[in-house]
């Protein structure tokens, strides 16, 4: 395994650059012009954070990477976000609901990190937390908007949340990189952050008047990098196309 | 400055002696340089020629993010995509605050949005022109802002409260955007010949387009004369684009690009370029429909407003769920 501090940092930047990634995807063609603004809002957000994630990951390396060349030089097997993150966007309500079941976990996340003995997550952290707070509130409000709204709403929200369920414990399954960093009080453990998930979801659920599903079955292989999806390949062909076509050019 | 052809009154502008009292205290306050406010009297002409005018204007900064929207996903480094997005972000806004302004003279964003979408209100001819290398999202920003901010700096002192003031804060993030794209053309002018060579190529292709965004020579219009009496245009279109000519030809040249004109030349008894006019044939298809993207572009915003349909019902159903749900608890 390599260092397991560089892999985490992989992982915390992954999950936002190809969830950042996947929200701009939606630039320009939003159902309402106040959501073109918060869906850039929430985009931007995500790669400034990846900007500071991977761009620790590749100090700690200390391999002559930079973030850039971390983001646009690996091939799938080398990117270590959940499976969740790199779903297609779907319609609308399936970007939202993506973007609640990451965000519920994220925030709570980012907030455990903030006691990392590592200043320079905990640094980080607090400054994703700001943003993701007002992340989760949004998708909080879109999720329940959107369930308790129409019939056609509701019947969307829930076939969205069907079928992301499947993504959502893979956020919660720890394995020997996560205890290496909790053994140094680096990182909580994930299945630590499970109950308030549960929880906060199920309250939002309830008043989205949206089922839970009863399955908690969980897809996992995308924070190994032991299995991703066959979505991210298409994702990488389109993001790294120019780093990859032009090798030697600076930008 | 996203605004082109916009019909005024269609008639000449009358002298002051021609008005009745009340339109001739509008005009004098106009002249004196006072600003109208949305409650105030106006010429029903003023607010009409208003309407289309601003109204335009929203609809250049919402389809304007789709050809900067077709290269984020596409974005070289984070730091340029982050760049973009917060382009594109802003671009968004400036459509949100200029609905607003035109809102305030009792139209609605809605009947705005279906006049766009049936293809009854036009956009900027700009945003029907494909952006097909990188080195387009450098362009767009050196060239097309910078075309779009020699006649919105002018505005920011019309006499229409809401716009001028909606300007100022434009204007503020234009200049930023203009010199990102600078920024970016800097970077492939200097770059490996494969930039070089997209660089110049970008440049071949918006620079007429560009200079097409002022509308043709408008000396002589019934239109444009009547939008000057009333300070809702503040220059000629001719003006305008010699301005933006004279400036943004010693940045080609400091970028080492050649400006795709072969009678552009330095006159020194004007103290301005003498440059060849776009061709106009062009620019009149663009406006009938026939630009290279205009199915494309109206398609994407019919689409998108179409798809999110179910979107906006749910969410407006919502809120009066919740509103009744209130009142039944008071």
């Amino acid at each position: 395994m390599s260092d397991p501090l560089f892999e985490y940092l992989c992982r915390m930047g992954d999950n936002t650059l190809v969830l950042g990634h996947r929200v701009s995807e939606w630039c320009g063609v939003a159902p309402v012009l106040e959501e073109d603004i918060a869906l850039a809002n929430t985009a931007l957000d995500l790669i400034g954070q990846t900007q500071l994630w991977l761009g620790l990951a590749a100090e700690v390396e200390d391999a002559g990477r930079d973030a850039d060349a971390l983001a646009f030089r690996r091939d799938v097997w080398d990117f270590r976000n959940l499976l969740l993150v790199e779903q297609p966007n779907g319609d609308f309500g399936r970007t939202m609901m993506r973007q609640f079941l990451f965000d519920a976990w994220h925030l709570p996340y980012l907030t455990a990190l903030m006691d990392s003995k590592d200043a320079r997550i905990a640094a980080i952290a607090e400054k994703s937390a700001k943003e993701v707070t007002y992340h989760l509130e949004r998708s909080t409000d879109t999720v329940i908007g959107l369930g308790d709204g129409t019939e056609e709403s509701h019947n969307r929200m829930q076939a969205a949340l069907d079928r992301l369920w499947p993504y959502v414990g893979e956020m919660f399954v720890g394995d020997a990189v996560d205890s290496s960093l909790q053994e140094r009080g680096l990182a909580p453990d994930p299945a630590s952050l499970r109950p308030g998930y549960d929880e906060l979801v199920g309250d939002v659920f309830t008043a989205a008047t949206l089922k839970r599903p009863e399955d908690d079955f969980a897809h996992k292989g995308g924070k190994t990098g032991a299995r991703h999806s066959e979505h991210l390949g298409h994702m990488l062909t389109q993001m790294q196309w120019l780093q990859r076509a032009y090798p030697d050019a600076t930008w | 400055m996203y605004a082109q052809m916009i019909k005024s009154t269609g008639k000449g502008v009358k002298s002051l002696d021609e008005m009745d009292p009340q339109e001739r205290a509008f005009q004098e306050r106009i002249d004196a340089g006072g600003k109208i406010e949305p409650k105030d009297w106006m010429p029903e002409g003023y607010r009409k020629n208003l309407i289309r005018q601003i109204g335009q204007h929203a609809h250049s900064e919402i389809v304007g993010q789709l050809p900067e929207g077709n290269w984020i996903t596409r974005a070289p480094t984070l730091e340029r995509k982050a760049i973009l997005l917060a382009k594109v972000q802003d671009e968004a806004g400036h459509g949100l605050y200029l609905y607003c302004a035109a809102e305030t003279l009792g139209v609605t964003r809605d009947q705005m949005t279906r006049d766009l979408l049936s293809g009854k209100m036009k956009y900027s001819s700009i945003f029907n022109y494909p952006t097909l290398t990188w080195a387009d999202m450098g362009a767009v920003g050196w060239l097309v802002d910078g075309a779009a901010i020699m006649n919105q700096v002018p505005l920011q002192r019309t006499s229409y409260g809401p716009y001028a003031r909606a300007m100022v804060r434009i204007c503020k993030e234009e200049s930023f955007h203009q010199r990102q794209g600078y920024d970016i053309m800097m970077k492939m002018a200097k770059g490996t010949p494969a930039q070089r060579k997209m660089a110049q190529d970008a440049l071949n292709r918006f620079w007429y387009p560009s200079l097409m965004m002022f509308g043709p020579s408008d000396k002589e219009s019934v239109h444009s004369a009547q939008s000057m009496a009333w300070k809702i245009k503040m220059n000629t279109n001719d003006e305008l684009r010699q301005k933006f000519v004279d400036q943004t030809v010693p940045q080609a040249e400091y970028l080492g690009l050649t400006v795709p004109d072969e009678h552009l030349k330095w006159n020194e008894e004007k103290g301005g370029y003498d440059f060849s006019e776009p061709d106009w044939e062009e620019f009149f298809d663009v406006l009938k429909g026939n630009g290279p993207c205009n199915t494309e572009r109206l398609e994407a915003r019919n689409k998108a407003w179409d798809n999110g349909r179910w979107v906006r019902e749910g969410l407006l159903a919502h809120a009066a769920k919740k509103r009744i749900a209130k009142l039944a608890a008071e």
